[in-house]
């Protein structure tokens, strides 16, 4: 067991000869919320990408949970414990907003039932699909969407369409959540709303969460400890008030 | 598991099929019999109701454009024909060897289908399109240009003359073993993954579903039947060319899935009935040149339908008139006013698409959030 | 000796044809994002069009009006079929294109009948080259399809609308904003894919002086399989694996052994190829943006 749920030691990809992402290391603890920030193009969002296994690192390594997975596929990645929502949201469009979380469920170990076990409708095919169901209605309930859970994915507005996808996420049961700009689009109200619901989560779920976000205040508010990216490379780290005040971080932000 | 769980409508198909079937066999084992041409209709019902049913697995919820269906069916005719005319001789031509043929085409069908399963994990769309188009080809002439001995070459395999009265019943019987098994597996989670494949595969590999697992599950199955269809093809028309499986006739089993409308199980079997029985129509009534008009017809189906299915622009048209919201309106009419609906749906809109600041400074009040903040105290 | 000389050229002019086709192709793929299902049969459609032109004993006349009238069916069918369903998913604008395969197949055959007509554009002779006969048509062909390739290179990298073309390939939404009309590009790529095919299917006629409903499907596939060999969306990639192409269908039918197999061979490079690298010889891997 390590003291870090996370840790990313000297992470980098470089892309021909940009490179992305250099010697990024960060360390998160059980239970924070961290943040991850930076001006548009520092590579926050290439660091998710690598942390999920879309990417290879070039350099470097990460570990969760003390355990080095770089090497694995995206869903096995998901499957150890790394879930994650899309800057640009990815939802199952075409398909119902509870199919959309039951698809997240699908792969916990409590809901197991093989192919066969479907083709000829065994009794656990019955007990999990209820089940799964149940567990999906509660998750949308923790987000306000059980009363849109029969309309398609695509039908709902941007706001919720954000929170379905955290939603997905969190169905898949991981260790922790990396949210890609989850307050992006969304009005006042309903940041401070998302705000109060990813404190929910953290809580109820004992998660640990890691996200990028542009909107300083909402990060300010929420976050434990962040990392501030410049052009691939960690610009300043620790905890979020210090970091903020930080003339080098205000200078990358403004412009200098 | 209580009755009420068993949503009619989930299993309307299955009804109908069966009853139809049941029907036809009484009439059958009572002595009525049937014209030969009738008969040779309902085999071709439901070798197009397989083929159709399986190719939708594939299209409508995989998404991926197989256009060598009719390569599987080919290959589960040949070797269906062949292991069936060399087990006639000592099972006799019964119920037994058709079986066993059956067994030997699905699953030569099956590993083939393993074979352009390999290819779709790598390649997506068009690319795919054209490897199973060339799956296809290959397999037609190959067959085409096997020794007299083995396959009939381009003469076809004489495959053995089975009791055309009872061939229809197990057709009918193996057309509700490819429903019971294609719908079991989509109504399942197995099933959502395939769904959420098809509407965004990064995100499904994301949410942990086995990409590579479920695209080669769904390409076996679909093969698998078509092989089964092949099989009951060689049984029901004593011989099998090559020729017949090319690149038209997956087309028109295409054609079947589209004007079922992709994604629907139900749809696709009415339209693989319904082009199945208009083409022994025309067939008579078309003859010599204007036998092309009937690929006029199916050639502006697949247009209009897909570009009225499909065009952006036609969107608002297509929200409108609805054959399942008109339905819904009729039913539901005198339950639930439905604009009491419109109006909540209106007002989560419109906060996303003006500015938020103007809204908050001049529309919004206490009271217009009092029911959300409400729901929010609830959990 | 004389054989394999016969053999080169054989496959270096029917690999002409396929390129040309399969320019049409790749420069559909490439800007349009659509396989042109239907571009193979406009092949045929420009057959036709040359058959019917050759009752004014005027070649010349035949084929600028096959250029013409391919020129104008490729724009009308990217307007009526594919522009609607612009943003649509890929899979509806592949299935309509099948669609409209069939439908100029089927219009064909209606109007002309099923049976092949003949259509003996201009009798070039044949000419003695190192010990082989060629026909000089085979030569002509070639050469044709060198120059209009070269044409069609420089034309692309020099000129204004080659330039937005190129834009427009990369990023549509970019070269939108940049101020290129992207409607009139894919209007000009597909005039310009419907050209070649009109040519393409001249020296169909020059090889083979018949034409029938079915004239441009197998080539039209056999051209897309040249065009995913040499990487789509590339110029110089469509003309190599049409010349690749060519080359082997010529080499397998001299072979009898393996003659009759020569369809199966083809397609079977098609898929160990893609298999093996998935963007051909010559093509850009893409990445998607996540």
């Amino acid at each position: 067991m390590s003291q870090y749920i996370l840790e990313t030691k000297g992470l980098g990809i470089s892309f021909g000869g940009l490179k992305a992402a250099q010697d990024v290391n960060i360390r998160i603890k059980k239970n924070q919320i961290y943040g991850l920030i930076g001006p548009n193009g520092a590579g926050k969002t290439t660091i998710f990408n690598l942390l999920t296994c879309v990417y290879k690192p070039t350099t470097g390594t990460f570990y969760l949970d003390g355990e080095e997975i770089r090497k694995l596929t995206p869903d096995k990645i998901n499957h150890k414990g790394i879930a994650r929502t899309f800057q640009n949201i990815r939802l199952f469009n075409n398909m119902t907003v509870i199919r959309n979380v039951m698809v997240g469920l699908a792969n916990r170990p409590e809901y197991k039932c093989t192919v066969w076990e479907s083709f000829f409708r065994l009794p656990r095919h019955f007990r999990v699909e209820k089940e799964m169901r149940d567990k999906a209605k509660e998750l949308l309930r923790i987000f306000d969407l059980e009363e849109d859970r029969n309309g398609l994915a695509c039908n709902l507005p941007y706001g919720k369409q954000r929170k379905l996808e955290i939603a997905r996420a969190l169905a898949t049961n991981p260790k922790i959540l990396l949210l890609d700009e989850p307050a992006a689009g969304m009005n006042p109200h309903e940041t401070e709303d998302l705000a109060n619901t990813i404190r929910f989560i953290r809580d109820h779920f004992d998660m640990t969460i890691l996200l990028i976000e542009h909107d300083m205040n909402f990060v300010s508010d929420l976050c434990d400890e962040i990392t501030v990216l410049n052009f691939g490379t960690v610009l300043a780290e620790g905890q979020t008030k210090t970091v903020l005040e930080d003339p080098e971080v205000i200078k990358a932000y403004i412009g200098g | 598991m209580n009755l009420k769980n068993l949503k009619l409508r989930h299993y309307i198909n299955y009804i109908v099929i069966g009853l139809m079937t049941l029907v036809l066999s009484i009439i059958t084992f009572t002595g009525g019999r049937f014209d030969n041409s009738m008969l040779f209709l309902l085999e071709k019902v439901a070798i197009s109701i397989i083929l159709a049913v399986s190719l939708s697995l594939v299209v409508g919820f995989l998404g991926e454009l197989s256009l060598g269906h009719a390569g599987f069916m080919c290959v589960g005719a040949y070797l269906g024909g062949k292991v069936a005319s060399l087990l006639v001789p000592y099972l006799g031509n019964g119920v037994l060897a058709l079986v066993i043929a059956l067994v030997v085409g699905c699953a030569a069908a099956a590993f083939c289908g393993v074979i352009i399963g390999i290819p779709a994990l790598r390649l997506r769309g068009d690319y795919l399109a054209i490897v199973t188009l060339a799956f296809g080809e290959i397999v037609k002439s190959l067959f085409q240009n096997s020794s007299d001995e083995s396959f009939g070459g381009s003469l076809g395999l004489e495959t053995p003359r089975f009791d055309k009265s009872y061939l229809f019943i197990i057709a009918f019987v193996l057309v509700l073993l490819t429903l019971a098994i294609v719908q079991n597996l989509i109504r399942s989670k197995h099933g959502r993954a395939i769904t959420a494949i098809r509407d965004n595969e990064i995100a499904a590999r994301a949410s942990g579903i086995n990409v590579t697992k479920y695209k080669l599950l769904a390409f076996i199955l679909s093969a698998a039947f078509a092989g089964i269809a092949g099989v009951l093809y060689s049984y029901s028309n004593y011989t099998v060319q090559s020729m017949k499986f090319g690149y038209n006739y997956s087309i028109e089993i295409l054609v079947m899935v589209v004007l079922g409308g992709m994604g629907s199980i139900n749809g696709s079997i009415i339209a693989a009935a319904l082009i199945t029985y208009l083409n022994t129509k025309l067939a008579t009534i078309l003859t010599g040149d204007l036998a092309v008009l009937q690929n006029l017809l199916y050639a502006l189906i697949l247009i209009v339908i897909i570009i009225y299915n499909n065009a952006p622009a036609l969107k608002g048209f297509r929200d409108k008139y609805n054959i399942g919201v008109l339905a819904e309106k009729i039913i539901k009419q005198h339950r639930d006013p439905a604009h009491v609906k419109d109006d909540k749906a209106k007002w989560d809109v419109v906060p996303t698409k003006i500015s938020m600041d103007e809204i908050l400074s001049v529309d919004m009040n206490p009271q217009d959030n009092a029911p959300q903040k409400k729901q929010k105290g609830d959990k | 000796m004389e054989l394999i000389f016969s053999t080169l050229i054989n496959g270096l002019s029917l690999g002409g044809i396929y390129a040309m086709i399969a320019l049409g192709y790749t420069m559909v793929y490439g800007i349009a994002k659509l396989l042109n299902f239907a571009h193979g049969d406009i092949i045929m459609v420009g057959g036709y069009i040359i058959y019917v032109f050759l009752a004014t004993n005027n070649p010349l006349l035949a084929v600028a009006m096959a250029v013409v009238g391919c020129v104008i069916l490729g724009v009308c069918v990217e307007k009526v079929a594919y522009r609607p369903l612009r943003g649509a998913s890929p899979l509806a604008v592949l299935i309509t294109a099948i669609g409209v395969s069939n439908l100029l197949q089927s219009l064909a055959q209606i109007i002309f009948g099923s049976a092949p007509k003949m259509a003996t554009v201009y009798d070039f002779g044949v000419v003695k080259l190192m010990g082989a006969t060629i026909q000089i048509s085979s030569l002509v062909t070639l050469g044709v399809a060198f120059a209009v390739m070269t044409a069609l290179t420089l034309f692309v990298k020099y000129t204004r609308i080659g330039r937005a073309m190129i834009a427009v390939s990369e990023d549509r939404d970019a070269a939108q904003l940049m101020g290129i009309n992207v409607n009139s590009i894919i209007t000009i790529t597909f005039a310009i894919g419907s050209a070649l095919a009109a040519l393409a299917g001249l020296f169909y006629l020059l090889k083979a002086p018949s034409v029938s409903s079915t004239l441009g499907s197998m080539p039209g596939i056999k051209a897309f399989t040249a065009a995913v060999i040499g990487g789509i969306g590339s110029i110089p990639g469509a003309m190599l694996g049409g010349i690749l192409l060519g080359m082997v269908e010529s080499i397998s039918y001299k072979i009898t052994a393996i003659a009759p197999y020569t369809d199966a061979i083809e397609f079977s490079i098609l898929i160990i190829i893609l298999l093996v690298r998935p963007t051909g010889f010559l093509g850009k891997k893409r990445r998607e943006k996540v």
